[in-house]
This record gives C-alpha cells, sequence and structure tokens, in this order.
C-alpha cells in the first residue's frame, strides 16, 4: 500500500486519559453468552433441528460379556416411519474402531461385547418414540462369557483376554494383556529410608465410580451434504480429536466432515471421547436426511466413560519429629472394556501419587485394567483426584500417630518452590502449599452447633437430614477435617499439546473490531469471556468478537487437564502480539516520520489508540487499519515435555503444577447415618486470575463435585453381572443446593514465569482435595476410620 | 391429537400429538421453545421447569395432553412475564390471558400481541430481561447454562411470592433443580442480588 495520504495524527501528542483498555484481564467481565443463556435462546446441542430431520437411536448390549450370536433386524426395519436400521456389518470403512489414545472402541459392537450397555444397533426415525420403539424390536442373540470384574479375576490363570491380540504400544511393557498400561516410579531407597521411621502407617483406600453427570445430553445433529460429506454440530470437548476418529470410520478425507461446536451443558471430562457423533453421521449418510440423537439421561450413563474407581494400597513412615521418611503405593485403577484416557491416567495417578510433599525415597506403581466394567476414562482431576484421596489420610494418620496437629504435619513437609518430585522434575515455580494450609486454617469456624445456641429457633433445615426435618440436633456430632492437593496442567509425558488461534482486526463503522476464532470447546468454563479479555488487552480495542469455534481453524487441543485458560489463551495472546506488530508496522510506515517515538519508544495499543509507555497517543489505531485488515493464525505451545521412564518413571513429564487447600466442617447425624456439610473452606493458587469471579465460579464448582463423591456419588455395578444398577438421577445422587455448604474461597496470584501473565490452570484442583478434606471431618466427627468414597449411612451407624 | 394452549400469552395448537408426549417435548420439538431444557426427564433434576397456570412443574412429568387450554409461561417468556407483573402490580400466579385474565393478567387481546423481543441473536445485546435474569448474569450464576431456565423460573416464582428470602427458603425452594457446574453459591447470590434490586425497586 502507497504512503499514506491521510491527515497527519495530531501534532502535540496527548495522554491517554483511560490507561487500559476496559474489559481486559484482570477485570470480572460477564459472560458474552450469558444474556442468550437466561433468555433460553442459547442452543444447546440437544436444541439442534432441521427440516425434514430423523431421530437415531442406539440400541445398546444388555450383558456384560458375550458373544453375539445373531442379530435380526426385520422387525425394526419394518416399522413405519423407520428410515434405517444400521448393524456392524454396515460400517463403511475398513477402520470401524476409534479411541483416544488405542482405537480399541468398536463403533458398533463387532461378534462380542464387552460391557453392559455397548453399541450393538442403530435406528432413524420420524420420531423418537418410534425409533425407540423399533430399536426394542431388533432381536439379538447372546451367549454369555465369564466376567473379569477386578483385579484378582482380570489377572487370574487362564483369566478371559478383554482384547485378545493387543498390538498397541503399551502392550511391550504390561506383565499381563489385561493390564492397560503399568507406570512404576522408583526414587531413591526405600528399604533404607525404611528405617529412620519411627512411625509407620499403612492403609488401603477404596475409590468408588463417579459419574460427570454433566445436564446437557450427549446429543447433536449430522446433516449430508452435497458432496458426500457431512456437517455435524455436537456437543464435545476436542473438535479436532473427535474429527481424527470420526473420518476413518466413514471411510470420508477429515475435509468433508465438517464440524462446529454447538451448545455444551457441562462436560468435567465425559465429552473426551465419541459418544454419539460417529452414529449420528452413519445414520445422516445412509439415510441421507439430517439426523439428531439426544441421549435420554439412562443412556446418557452408558455413553461416556467415568472416573475411574480405583483401590489403593499406602504405607508412609515418618520420624518422631514429623518429617515424611519414605512411601510406597500401588495404585489399581479399573479402566474397564476399553482404554480410552487410561494410559494417561495412569501417568498422573502415579507421579502425582506423593501429593505436595517432600518425599525423597518412594516406590510406586500404578496400573489399569481392562475389565468388562464401564469404560473409565477422563474426570475433572484425572488420576490426581483417587491418589489424593489415599495420601491425604495418610497424611491424618501419620499426625495422628504422632500426635500432631494435622496441618502442622502437612506444612512440615510441604513442597516448595525447587522441590523435586518423584519423578525428578524440579518444581520450577511458586509452590504455596504451606501458605494455602495456613489460609484455610486461619478462617473463622462457622457458628458452633446452631440448634443450640438458636434454640427454638433452630432452622432445622440447616441440620443433617434437611428438609426431611428428621431431627432437632439430638445425635449430631460436629467435625473438621482439612486436605490439599497437587495437580498437573496440560497433556503431559512428551505430548504434543499445541492451540491454534486465528485473529482479525478491521475497522468497523469507523471502530477498531478484533475477531478471535478458535477451535476451543467453551464447555461453561468461561474461556470465551477470557479470550475476548485478552484481546481487548492486548489489542486496545473494546469490541471482541468471538468466532464460534469449528474445523475451519486449526485445533486448539481439549477442554481439560485445567489447560484452555494457558494454552488456547496463549496462543489468543501470542496471535493478538504478532497482529499488534504487524499493526505496528503498517502504523511506522505510514506515520513513522511524524514522530520520533513510533522507533524509539516502546509502543502499546490501549483505547483503541497506540500509545508510547510514556502515555503519549501517536495515532488512533483505525486510522492507522483503514480499510486494511490483519488477519493472521498461528500455533501456541508450552515447553516441552518427557515421557516417563517405563521402569524408574524419571523424566520431567510435567507442564505446570497446581495446588488447592480444604478445611471442611461437618456434622453427623449418627443415628441415621446423614452427612450434612455445613461450610467448606477453600484456598487455591491461581497464578493469575484473568477473570476472578469465573475463577471463584470454577472453584466453587470443582468443590462441589468433590464433596459429591465423598458422601454420596458412585456408579453402583453390580460385581456378579458387571450390570450398572443406577442410571438415573434418581438413583445416582448429585449434591443439590440443600446438600452444598457456602464454600468461601480465598485466591492467591503467585505467578508462573513460564506461563502467559504467570496464570496456573485451575480447574481440576479443587476437585482434589475437597473430597479427603469432608471424609477428614467426618472421621473426626464420629471416629470411625473410613476408608472409601463415598460415605453410605450405614457406614456412620455400624449397620453395615 | 390436538392440544390447544396458550404459551408466553400467545394462543397455540399442536396438531397430531402422541398420547405419551410430555409437554417438554411439545414445547421443544413442536413449539420451537428449546430453552426449557432435557436433562433428565424423570423430574430430577428440574432444568424443564415452566410455570403452568402460574404454578412452577416440571414440564417433562407433564403429558401434553394435561395443558389443553391452560397457560405456560416458559423461561422465554419469562422477562414478558415479570414485566407485566411489576406493570399490572398483582402478586398473581399468571400474568398472560388464559383462565387468569380476570385475576389481573393482561388481556386476551394484549396476549394475542405479545412476540419475542428482537435482539442480537449472536450476543442478546439489546435484550430486555427480567430482574431475576440480570442478577443470574451479574452475579455469575451462569456457567455451561443448562440449569439455568429452569432455575430462573423456579426462583422468579419465589421472589414473587417471597420478596425477602432467607438463605434457607432460597436453598429449599432451589432444592428440585440441580447445577452440575457452579457449586450453588453463585446461584445463591443471584437470588439475593435479585432480592435486593426487587426491594430497592418497590
Ligand atoms: S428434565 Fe424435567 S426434571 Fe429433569
Ligand atoms: S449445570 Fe451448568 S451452570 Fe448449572
Amino acid at each position: 500500500m502507497a504512503q499514506n495520504t491521510r491527515t497527519v495524527p495530531a501534532g502535540t501528542p496527548t495522554n491517554v486519559t483511560q490507561k487500559h483498555t476496559k474489559g481486559g484481564i484482570g477485570e470480572s467481565t460477564l459472560r458474552p453468552d450469558g444474556t442468550l443463556k437466561v433468555t433460553g435462546e442459547f442452543a444447546y446441542s440437544s436444541d439442534m433441528w432441521h427440516e425434514d430431520m430423523l431421530w437415531g437411536q442406539t440400541l445398546r448390549s444388555t450383558v456384560a460379556h458375550a458373544e453375539i450370536v445373531s442379530i435380526d433386524i426385520s422387525e425394526a426395519l419394518a416399522m413405519p416411519g423407520v428410515y434405517s436400521v444400521l448393524t456392524y456389518d454396515d460400517l463403511p470403512a475398513e477402520m470401524k474402531n476409534y479411541g483416544l489414545e488405542i482405537q480399541d472402541t468398536p463403533v458398533l459392537a463387532h461378534g462380542r461385547v464387552r460391557h453392559h450397555g455397548e453399541p450393538v444397533a442403530l435406528v432413524a426415525a420420524d420420531h423418537p418414540e418410534t425409533a425407540r420403539r423399533a430399536a426394542a424390536k431388533i432381536k439379538i442373540e447372546y451367549k454369555e462369557l465369564p466376567l473379569v470384574t477386578d483385579e484378582a479375576s482380570a489377572l487370574a490363570p487362564g483369566a478371559p483376554l478383554i482384547h485378545e491380540g493387543r498390538d498397541d504400544h503399551h502392550i511391550g511393557h504390561v506383565p499381563h494383556p489385561n493390564i492397560v498400561h503399568r507406570q512404576p516410579i522408583i526414587r531413591g531407597n526405600v528399604e533404607e529410608a525404611r528405617k529412620r521411621a519411627d512411625v509407620i502407617v499403612e492403609g488401603e483406600y477404596t475409590f468408588g465410580m463417579q459419574d460427570q453427570a454433566f445436564l446437557g445430553p450427549e446429543s447433536g445433529l449430522a446433516v449430508p451434504s452435497e458432496d458426500g460429506g457431512v456437517e455435524l454440530y455436537v456437543a464435545t470437548q476436542w473438535l479436532h480429536s473427535d474429527l481424527g476418529q470420526i473420518a476413518p470410520v466413514l471411510g470420508l478425507p477429515p475435509e468433508k466432515v465438517r464440524m462446529t461446536l454447538s451448545g455444551v451443558g457441562g462436560a468435567f471430562g465425559g465429552r473426551e471421547d465419541i459418544s454419539m457423533q460417529i452414529h449420528a453421521c452413519l445414520l445422516a449418510l445412509a439415510t441421507n436426511k439430517p439426523v439428531k440423537i439426544v441421549y435420554n439421561r439412562f443412556e446418557s450413563f452408558f455413553g461416556h466413560v467415568h472416573r475411574h474407581p480405583a483401590k489403593l494400597y499406602y504405607e508412609h513412615g515418618a520420624t518422631k519429629d514429623g518429617k515424611l521418611t519414605h512411601m510406597k503405593c500401588k495404585i489399581v485403577l479399573d479402566g474397564g472394556a476399553y482404554a480410552s484416557a487410561s494410559p494417561a491416567v495412569v501417568g498422573n495417578a502415579s507421579s502425582l501419587s506423593v501429593g505436595p510433599y517432600v518425599l525423597e525415597d518412594v516406590d510406586i506403581e500404578a496400573i489399569a485394567l481392562y475389565t468388562n466394567n464401564p469404560p473409565c476414562g477422563a474426570m475433572r482431576g484425572f488420576g490426581a483426584v483417587q491418589a489424593c484421596f489415599a495420601y491425604e489420610a495418610q497424611m491424618d494418620k501419620l499426625a495422628a500417630k504422632l500426635g500432631m496437629d494435622p496441618v502442622e504435619f502437612r506444612q512440615l513437609n510441604a513442597m516448595e518452590m525447587g522441590t523435586v518430585m518423584p519423578t525428578g522434575q524440579v518444581v520450577d515455580a511458586p509452590a504455596p502449599v504451606a501458605e494455602l494450609l495456613r489460609r484455610v486454617k486461619a478462617r473463622p469456624l462457622p457458628p458452633e452447633r446452631q440448634w443450640e445456641t438458636a434454640g427454638e429457633n433452630a432452622d432445622v433445615r440447616a441440620l443433617p437430614g434437611g428438609l426431611s426435618n428428621t431431627t432437632h440436633g439430638e445425635s449430631v456430632v460436629r467435625g473438621v477435617g482439612y486436605a490439599v492437593g497437587i495437580k498437573n496442567v496440560g497433556f503431559s509425558e512428551g505430548f504434543d499439546d499445541y492451540s491454534t488461534a486465528r485473529v482479525r482486526l478491521e475497522v468497523i463503522n469507523g471502530e477498531p473490531v478484533a475477531m478471535v476464532h478458535t477451535a476451543m470447546a467453551e464447555v461453561g468454563q468461561g474461556g470465551i469471556t477470557v479470550h475476548a479479555q485478552i484481546a481487548r488487552t492486548e489489542l486496545g480495542v473494546t469490541q471482541v468478537t468471538i468466532h464460534p469455534a469449528d474445523t475451519q481453524v486449526g485445533s486448539a487441543g481439549s477442554t481439560s487437564a485445567s489447560r484452555q485458560t494457558y494454552m488456547t489463551g496463549g496462543a489468543v495472546k501470542n496471535t493478538c502480539e504478532a497482529v499488534r506488530e504487524a499493526l505496528l508496522e503498517i502504523g511506522r510506515r505510514k506515520n513513522g516520520s511524524y514522530h520520533p517515538a513510533w522507533a524509539t519508544a516502546e509502543l502499546l495499543l490501549e483505547g483503541g489508540k497506540v500509545v508510547t509507555d510514556g502515555g503519549e497517543v501517536l495515532a488512533d489505531i483505525a486510522e492507522i487499519l483503514e480499510d486494511e485488515a490483519i488477519d493472521l493464525e498461528l500455533e501456541y505451545r508450552h515447553h516441552p515435555t518427557v515421557p516417563f521412564d517405563l521402569v524408574t518413571g524419571q523424566g520431567n513429564g510435567h507442564v505446570q503444577y497446581t495446588f488447592a487447600a480444604h478445611r471442611a466442617v461437618v456434622e453427623v447425624d449418627t443415628e441415621l447415618g446423614l452427612v450434612k456439610v455445613v461450610e467448606l473452606a477453600t484456598a487455591q493458587d491461581v497464578g493469575k486470575a484473568l477473570n476472578m469471579l469465573s475463577v471463584v465460579g470454577q472453584i466453587q464448582g470443582g468443590t462441589t463435585q468433590g464433596l459429591g463423591v465423598a458422601i454420596m456419588e458412585e456408579i453402583i455395578v453390580d460385581p456378579k453381572t458387571a450390570k450398572v444398577r443406577n442410571p438415573s438421577f434418581t438413583d445416582y445422587l448429585i449434591p443439590t443446593i440443600l446438600d452444598t455448604p457456602t464454600i468461601p474461597v480465598d485466591v492467591l496470584e503467585l505467578a508462573d514465569p513460564k506461563a502467559p501473565y504467570g496464570l496456573r490452570g485451575m480447574g481440576e484442583a479443587p476437585t482434589l482435595s475437597s473430597t479427603p478434606a469432608v471424609i477428614a471431618a467426618i472421621r473426626q466427627a464420629t471416629g470411625l476410620d473410613i476408608n472409601k468414597t463415598p460415605i453410605r449411612p450405614e457406614m456412620l451407624t455400624g449397620t453395615l | 391429537m390436538r392440544v390447544n394452549f396458550t404459551v408466553n400469552g400467545r394462543p397455540q395448537e399442536a396438531d397430531d400429538v402422541w398420547e405419551g408426549e410430555s409437554l417438554l417435548y411439545v414445547l421443544r420439538e413442536r413449539m420451537g421453545l428449546p430453552g426449557s431444557k432435557n436433562a433428565c426427564e424423570q423430574g430430577e433434576c428440574g432444568s424443564c421447569t415452566v410455570r403452568l397456570d402460574g404454578v412452577p412443574v416440571c414440564s417433562c412429568l407433564v403429558a401434553a395432553g394435561q395443558v389443553e387450554g391452560r397457560d405456560v409461561v416458559t423461561v422465554e417468556g419469562l422477562a414478558e412475564f415479570a414485566k407485566q407483573r411489576d406493570e399490572h402490580g398483582h402478586g398473581g400466579a399468571c400474568g398472560t390471558g388464559g383462565g387468569c385474565g380476570s385475576k389481573g393478567g393482561v388481556s386476551l387481546d394484549e396476549a394475542k400481541r405479545w412476540q419475542s423481543k428482537p435482539g442480537d441473536s449472536q450476543t442478546g445485546e439489546g435484550v430486555e430481561l427480567s430482574n431475576i435474569q440480570q442478577a443470574f448474569i451479574d452475579a455469575g450464576a451462569v456457567q455451561c447454562g443448562f440449569c439455568t431456565p429452569g432455575l430462573l423460573v423456579q426462583a422468579d416464582a419465589l421472589l414473587e411470592e417471597n420478596s425477602s428470602p432467607s438463605d434457607q427458603d432460597i436453598r429449599e425452594a432451589l432444592s428440585g433443580n440441580l447445577c452440575r457446574c457452579t457449586g450453588y453459591e453463585k446461584i445463591l447470590d443471584a437470588v439475593r442480588l435479585a432480592a435486593a434490586r426487587q426491594s430497592e425497586a418497590v
């Protein structure tokens, strides 16, 4: 473009009145999708609608492990209103399986089902009820096979192999083909260190199978396109990962599968795996009509993977002055019938199994099993949650045995910056573990036993049993418990964990406007809010539009592992910086000769203007840009990590660590076995809060999910049949507003120098320590030794 | 079967309704009003809450045939419903036509003229919100937002009856609405905020 011909910016530079652009990082700006969500206009995946669309239905296995002898679809196909019935034989491509890391999950069962609820056949019909009835008419003959349901049955001599002829890259180092992955970590010398121990405690812990229980059901709409491809509108956590699994089984090149994120009603890890995506596409391609699939709640419990239930065996030692000497543990995770994210969960469980403590002598082993139980994979906290429950119970046991205060004991052993992890990795950013504990402890306790002080005026709704008016406080005891946890941020172990952002800056109606386009899944966490804040901060513009997330832009990676603000936020930041440079370059070209500051000063973009770091205005962004647009797409990577050594577990495997602490105050009705959590105080370090309102909301939400697993949440799998017994919100309980206490939150901001703005991924950490804190409080209240989640009334009343 | 009823002040007619269809299904799939959410379809989560002749109900548990001749308000009509209530000053359970006209609701004529307000469908800018809707946004009570429509309808009904609820009152009123994202604290904040603003406005 020719040297500019318009008037020179005002001769005398002026001071900027508004130093920072409003709505930038650090402010609690409101969600851009808030208005749509409160008016009911926000289009969630289950709200998709298309003229002439059909409804898809999945038929799922009623048994956990069986050979499929025959499938008869004729009656279903003959029903009026039914357009298509598909089974394994109708799959169009050579590739018939999918999976996050190991492609072991059949799109539709072939020859054999490996868990209760596995998809076997699909129906498309003109009314959802017709589709359901047709699916019920499909006749399947099963020949049941012996079950593998736990470590003993999986590893017994002659145990049936869940995946015969495995050829994945873990098979070479696992001791048995029913073990998905095994990660030992050996450091120091446990036998020697044990000799220094004055006390030793051992424990065996059981962690139940938790469900993500997001409210928005798995759903979406597939629309066949004219070029033989398909458009898919779906709720997911990672569009590009889905795409990479969908296209091969459809036999289509990736560019013929165009994906757009539709409204996501929560995820928590449960949307990392494929659910209805491929099924809807298959039906749409088979019928050449748009097909919508919406799971009901029952099916949702079969449609996604759950949190790994676990058995954890721990031994710790400590000296009488309270220093940890050694730790030995074995963690057995039940991965269920298919691999999903099990290998990565194993890596996390082992590498974070010591917790946020200094421990030089360790002997750790984590494994995940293949069984005929429901498949397990990603859920908020990802392997760190199960370990935290166990090591925090151990800390309380040690403190009790030493006669020490449990918080002081933890503080004495707390890791800090510079601590060496059991993997040999040095913690190179602030790790304020002792401080977080101090903060939750220092907070004033909630008023004692209100029914005694308030007398007649006591509100029985606040007692255990709540609204049901079960007590006036007669047998209610109170306890206080503490816990702290450590979680890694981002994808570890050498994974190429990048994110992409496209940013366009242009002038619309005389105003500079930035458009941010990423494939990041907004699942409720508030990513789109901070993307707009970042763009405002970096580009000094007020108006930012967020482009819908789709596969027309490069991958943003997964909305999981607490990584999105770090990674896609980092990508938006970097790309904005490049756009800013490009803009300044145009500015220099056009106006450089009019003011020396263009060449000499540090230039910033603020309030729609180019300013020097001294606050002098050089030009309007709009004037520089005129009708040009700057449009850049860049990738962003965090510093590299390496896989853990398969024998010693050594290696700089993690990107960043994040920490949270909890203090729980609970009241327990020991006659009825009912628990009321009175308060769940939280302290967390977030590095830098880009949006405090969202940060606090995430911490409270994560804390509540941890509370849920402590006192009510568990998918119950019948050990004799491996069938799920409680796939409904009537039987699988998640906390209501009555079960959830006040959650005061204390946020620390100790910057991590390597992270964008110094931030620390923070979505998962609060889920870790909330469970052990609640259970510690229940132990303290009742004096019972509880080593299991969730706590059930019969465990508290001695009627088990 | 055919079902005639009023939705957000507008007379509606649904044809070919299958006997087993729920009010939720009819609203979402036949009326094009997907604001009421389908999270459990079993009466456990409250995401589908609407007002039926003024009473908050789980629309997934109401058979479509049961609403013949009755009056339904969904989240899509909540702002207008609250506005009518404010303007007509009745604390009544019903702000629209249907069977409630005599109790101070809007006239059938007014009801027929009701239409959703235009606004920016991308950002929702320029849309008029009710007190409780604004409070949910301001307090940060919306994350994924799937529970939000049901909570809004329920919370609005609470504030209509009890203008200064205690925390326990709020907890009791909202105990049938599950939220998996927020931990409820900000939902409590939002209801407190709406109550405070409501009392300021009086
Ligand atoms: S969808 Fe109606 S109560 Fe859950
Ligand atoms: S369920 Fe997501 S905000 Fe309530």
